[in-house]
């Protein structure tokens, strides 16, 4: 078996336009959650969100580029290119044919499928442009980064609603702890911030008007982000051979099903996942210093969350710190989990464990070390990211500072 | 139809049962509508009555509709349907 490293991050949300950017915001404990800007806005019950602002397409992207692009695939090469820029890499030959990326993404290209929904139902046009296929298709974002960096290995996307980055990870996390890549580069990227994807998780009526308030008592739902986050996963030994800054390293995972219910969590697949991921990893539970909660601010989420990492932890739980950095940038869906492992990675390489903001007042049933509303120098040595999601499908990762 | 017979008829529907057997007292926890079947039914109850009904499932006892028995979502809906009028 091989370690793996993580040598390169990058990333777009609401928070910043790079990891640095996001870095520091979490460390203000900065709210990007704000007024949503679409179309038909006045329709929607739901008017906030953590959406991307001052975003241009042009200048990163030539004309016949945007025209291919879904604003999905655009984020996720943003974040592309900031992590492999950092790892150093340059993909020929025998590494590029066996290195490949592995996203996450729930809706795929969702600005596209809205756009042209409306032309042909709204304004009852009979004809879309040539690309509607190639740019809303879920695999999209995935196959341009393969393209732009010439990665020729195992390529694929994952989706499994808000867990399909931490699957996507987990994913390339195993591809190269087995030989099978030196090098894949992984993560997610979400855009559903459009008028049907908002009107979509309205219907459930499970978000917030308001804002995001993970474990908080007067929390009242989640609000939507979008956005991506990507990294390079890379094989120890050739990081090592090759003089690369490693930022952390990925130590386990572990991916449950709940087998139970479509939209309700389980405290069980949630504490299998959680305690498979410290098997994985061969670590013990008092070696957890922070956990970046799945942590979505709804009723349900939260205390289940909290219930089981009670029963995995015992009184350790009481020791460590979880946050919930969906309350700054939002729930990113697909995309969070990558978003979300950059809380990680600061935690272990800055010693900054990111806050839950907005949090107003103590919930019984989320009785842990929340970081509530300001950041916190710590050292930490594990890190866990949590991911839960519709459909009870799960995926726990575990990063090690190195 | 009455605002009562039509409520009635939606929680029926969503319990599996004939509107006969579901009783003004009866919560929906006693015919067994979960989470989804709740949400499912409010939906059904807007569509029917053309209103907005304020319910956010994170926090049920906040909002202003009640939803404890099949007598209170009956009165929230004749309260709603008159404010919205």
């Amino acid at each position: 078996m091989k370690r793996v490293v993580i040598t390169g991050a990058g990333t777009i949300n609401a928070l910043g336009q790079t990891v640095a950017e996001t870095y520091a915001a979490m460390k203000e404990g900065r709210c990007g959650i704000g007024p949503l800007e679409m179309t038909d806005v006045d329709r929607l019950a739901i008017k906030i969100g953590g959406q991307v602002k001052g975003f241009e397409a042009e200048g990163r992207f030539n004309r016949q580029q945007i025209a291919l692009y879904d604003r999905f695939t655009q984020f996720a090469l943003v974040a592309a290119r900031e992590a492999i820029a950092q790892s150093g890499l340059e993909f020929s030959g025998e590494l590029a044919a066996k290195s490949g990326v592995v996203l996450g993404t729930s809706g795929g290209g969702m600005q596209t499928l809205d756009e042209n929904y409306r032309s042909v139902y709204e304004e009852g046009k009979n004809r879309v442009h040539p690309f509607v296929v190639p740019k809303l298709m879920n695999n999209a974002a995935a196959s341009h980064i393969s393209m732009e960096f010439n990665l020729k290995g195992p390529s694929f996307t994952v989706a499994t609603a808000c867990a399909s980055s931490n699957h996507a990870m987990s994913q390339a996390f195993q591809l190269v702890r087995t030989g099978m890549a030196p090098v894949m580069i992984s993560g997610g990227t979400e855009s559903m911030l459009c008028f049907g994807g908002i009107k979509a998780w309205e219907g459930l009526r499970v978000m917030s008007k308001d804002a995001c308030r993970p474990f908080s008592a007067n929390r009242n739902g989640m609000v939507q982000g979008e956005g991506a986050g990507v990294f390079v996963f890379e094989d120890y030994d050739h990081a090592k051979a090759r003089g690369a800054e490693i930022l952390a390293e990925v130590i386990g995972f572990a991916m449950t099903s709940d087998a139970s219910d479509i939209v309700m969590p389980s405290k069980q697949g949630a504490a299998r996942a959680i305690s498979g991921a410290l098997a994985d990893a061969k670590i013990n539970a008092e070696e957890v210093g922070y956990i970046n909660a799945h942590g979505t601010g709804t009723a349900a989420n939260d205390k289940t969350e909290c219930a089981a990492v009670a029963d995995v932890f015992g009184p350790h739980a009481d020791n460590l710190m979880i946050s919930s950095t969906k309350s700054m940038h939002g729930h990113l869906i697909g995309g969070t989990g990558a978003v979300e492992l950059l809380a990680c990675i600061m935690a272990l390489r800055e010693g900054v464990i990111a806050p839950t903001i907005s949090y107003d007042e103590p919930d019984p049933e989320c009785a842990l070390d929340v970081v509530p509303n300001e950041a916190r120098d710590a050292d930490v040595t594990v890190a866990l990211s949590n991911a839960f999601a519709f459909g009870g499908l799960n995926a726990v990762l575990a990063l090690r500072k190195i | 139809m009455s605002v009562k017979d039509k409520v009635i008829a939606i929680i029926a529907d969503q319990a599996v049962l004939e509107p006969s057997d579901v009783s003004l007292e009866n919560t929906l926890e006693d015919l067994g509508i979960d989470s989804l079947g709740l949400v499912e039914s409010i939906f059904a109850i807007e569509e029917a009555f053309d209103i907005s009904v304020p319910f956010n499932a994170n926090e049920p006892s906040e909002s202003d509709f009640d939803i404890s028995s099949v007598s209170s979502i009956i009165a929230g809906i004749e309260k709603l349907i008159a404010e919205q009028a």
